[in-house]
């Protein structure tokens, strides 16, 4: 039977949207493939009742599944995998997902595709849509069942994934592994905001590699200031150091949705995308016609960033007054 | 205390990226390539490991175009040794390139590999998870931070909304690091020239799996950007009008 595998992921005591958006695109392929929709869901306690997609959820309680552990995810997937025999299996490429999809792949043999913004059944293949390079490429693959996928955050509705399963329960036996892991939590820390939170930013003027150092920061400040507007960031900056890590957007930053989101010098990858996709006006601006951030903006200009800031800037300050 | 870091070169994605004729891959033939930035981030970790622990560092890459160079400016950067696996020739897809740098790692017999958390030039998976599994090593990706303690080794791990977990893994182990706690180090010219002076580079011979990953690649397209945004067009002045208006419309001018 071709049943599809999600991999529930948590975060602070609840479910996650990608899972949501991968319950929902789970039930089309069992539906294509003539199979059912299972959620793994470890560690996860009283969650389950949230998985109302899922024909039958299947539930692993041990002490190593929380806090969260990458080993012990990664054991307790395979033996799902091994133990219940999905044709496909869907984890989120997210930070989590990217030990746990490679991970149990390697461990079931099984084929993996990442990067996955799209999946359709074909007969007994997936064919599925990823982004390469930076989002520059877009692949096609056809693949075989079994095999795994891992879905990009922000690529399938999360409504669709919220019931329509038969939502049966089951238990799955913790694997031995998980009483000898050889890695360990230590302690957890959430964002240092600095006084700053930009996730409540109306907003926002995002600046990326393309502003070429901390000594022109100042060009987007004059902008922010006369826009009203927080400073965020790309994550190369923050990790130059240009900007606290408060600042950024993304995949491992903030997710933010303002009313206006202005992205300066930022070639829009798929990890940025992610972050700030959903804002309400998007302007862009990047000297490169094919920045993939041109695809999410609704405007956008090729014009270079440091002609028009200061353009831009003065035009606001004069009509402001 | 040994450590190895697996370096790799992609292309570089300010450039312009376009597919063979054959429809199924880039044009590898007018790409500039660069070593890939989590790379240049996991060689500079490497390196604070090491002035802080005293620890020998090798760099390990596939042999290919231009490898000898990325490992010469490793080797100035602070790398002991470099060591280049020659796995045949062909493009390895990242789970096959693991078995091979995993066959050449058994034989350093070190302690701690690093790699870049990812290379966005291939979808079939990362190659730290792989090269953990081949090597029946323990393994963490998405690490920044990285602090040797005895026969353990600390790391941070980052999730979704800034959130960190500091995670600690017994050795040997693979980490798949994001991001060094500080910019990667310039080097200079001279110290190139020092390091391509000091000898050749080694090279060990490591098979890949045959194994192919199972997924295959049907076609390869540039991303369509044509349905996003409406492009302003004009010099920076009119540009600035124009948005400045469309910002009016919307009452997103600061009142
Ligand atoms: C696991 C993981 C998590 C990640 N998380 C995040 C995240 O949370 N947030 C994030 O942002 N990234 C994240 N990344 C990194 C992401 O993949 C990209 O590397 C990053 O977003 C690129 O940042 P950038 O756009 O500023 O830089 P680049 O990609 O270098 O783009 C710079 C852009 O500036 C343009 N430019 C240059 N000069 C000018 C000029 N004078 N005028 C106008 N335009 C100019 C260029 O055309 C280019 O498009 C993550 C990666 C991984 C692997
Ligand atoms: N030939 C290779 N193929 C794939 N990965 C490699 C190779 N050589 C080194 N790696 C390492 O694995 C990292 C992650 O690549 P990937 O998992 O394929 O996205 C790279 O950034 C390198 O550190």
């Amino acid at each position: 039977m071709g049943n599809v595998l999600v991999y529930v992921e948590t975060s602070g005591g609840r479910v996650a949207p990608i899972s949501f958006e991968l319950l929902g695109a789970a039930r089309t392929l069992a539906a294509g493939l003539g199979g059912e929709v299972e959620a793994l869901l470890a560690g996860g306690g009283d969650l389950a009742a949230q998985l109302g997609a899922a024909d039958t959820v299947i539930q692993v309680e041990h002490p190593a599944l929380s806090p969260y552990v990458p080993e012990a995810h990664v054991a307790v997937l395979a033996e799902a995998i091994r133990t219940r025999n999905p044709q496909v299996v869907l984890v989120g490429n997210t930070s989590v997902g990217i030990d746990l999809a490679a991970g149990a792949a390697a461990a079931t043999g099984r084929p993996l595709v990442s990067y996955c913004l799209g999946l359709e059944a074909d007969g007994g293949a997936v064919v599925a849509r990823s982004q390469l390079y930076g989002g520059k490429i877009t692949a096609t693959t056809k693949t075989d069942v079994p095999a795994a996928f891992a879905v990009v955050a922000g690529s399938f509705p999360e409504a669709s994934g919220r019931s329509g399963g038969k939502g049966a329960r089951a238990t799955m036996e913790p694997p031995a592994a998980l009483s000898s892991l050889r890695t360990r939590f230590l302690s957890a820390s959430e964002p240092g905001g600095e006084g700053v939170d930009i996730t409540k930013a109306e907003r926002l003027v995002s600046v990326g590699r393309g502003l070429g150092g901390p000594e022109n920061l100042n060009l987007a400040e004059e902008l922010a200031k006369a826009l009203g507007a927080e400073i965020g960031a790309s994550r190369p900056v923050c990790d130059s150091g240009w900007l606290p890590k408060a600042r950024q957007v993304g995949k491992s930053g903030m997710t933010v949705k303002p009313k206006l989101y202005f992205a300066v010098g930022i070639s829009g990858a798929p990890e940025h995308l992610e972050g700030m996709r959903d804002s309400e006006l998007i302007v862009a601006i990047n000297s490169d016609a094919n920045a993939p951030i041109f695809k999410v903006a609704h405007y956008g200009t090729t014009c270079d960033l440091f002609d028009l800031l200061p353009a831009l800037t003065e035009r606001l300050k004069a009509k402001t007054g | 205390m040994h450590i190895a870091v697996v370096l790799k070169q992609v292309p570089d994605l300010v450039e312009e990226l376009d597919i063979d004729s054959g429809g199924k891959d880039i044009d590898r033939s007018i790409v500039k390539m660069k070593l890939n930035e989590f790379d240049d981030h996991a060689l500079e970790q490497a390196v604070l490991l090491k002035e802080s622990s005293g620890a020998k560092l090798t760099v390990v890459a596939v042999a290919a175009d231009g490898i000898d160079q990325v490992l010469y400016a490793a080797r100035a950067r602070g790398a002991d040794a470099a060591l280049k696996i020659d796995a045949g020739g062909e493009l390895l897809d990242s789970r096959r390139a693991a078995s091979a740098i995993a066959e050449a790692i058994k034989q350093l017999e070190c302690d701690l590999v690093l790699t870049g958390v990812q290379a966005a030039d291939d979808l079939f998976g990362q190659t730290a998870p792989y090269l953990a599994a081949a090597l029946g090593w323990p393994h963490v990706s998405v690490v920044s931070g990285v602090e040797l303690a005895g026969a353990k080794v600390r790391v941070n791990q980052e999730y979704a909304g800034g959130r960190m977990a500091s995670l600690e893994l017994d050795l040997p182990a693979v980490l798949g690091v994001q991001a060094a706690p500080q910019p990667p180090r310039y080097v200079p010219v001279s110290k190139l020239r020092q390091a391509m002076a000091s000898g050749a580079l080694e090279t060990v011979s490591a098979a890949p799996a045959d194994k192919l990953s199972g997924a295959a690649v049907t076609a390869l397209a540039k991303t369509d950007t044509g349905r996003g945004a409406e492009m302003l067009a004009g010099s920076a002045a009119e540009v600035a009008e124009k948005i400045s208006a469309l910002l009016g419309e919307r009452r997103l001018v600061r009142a």
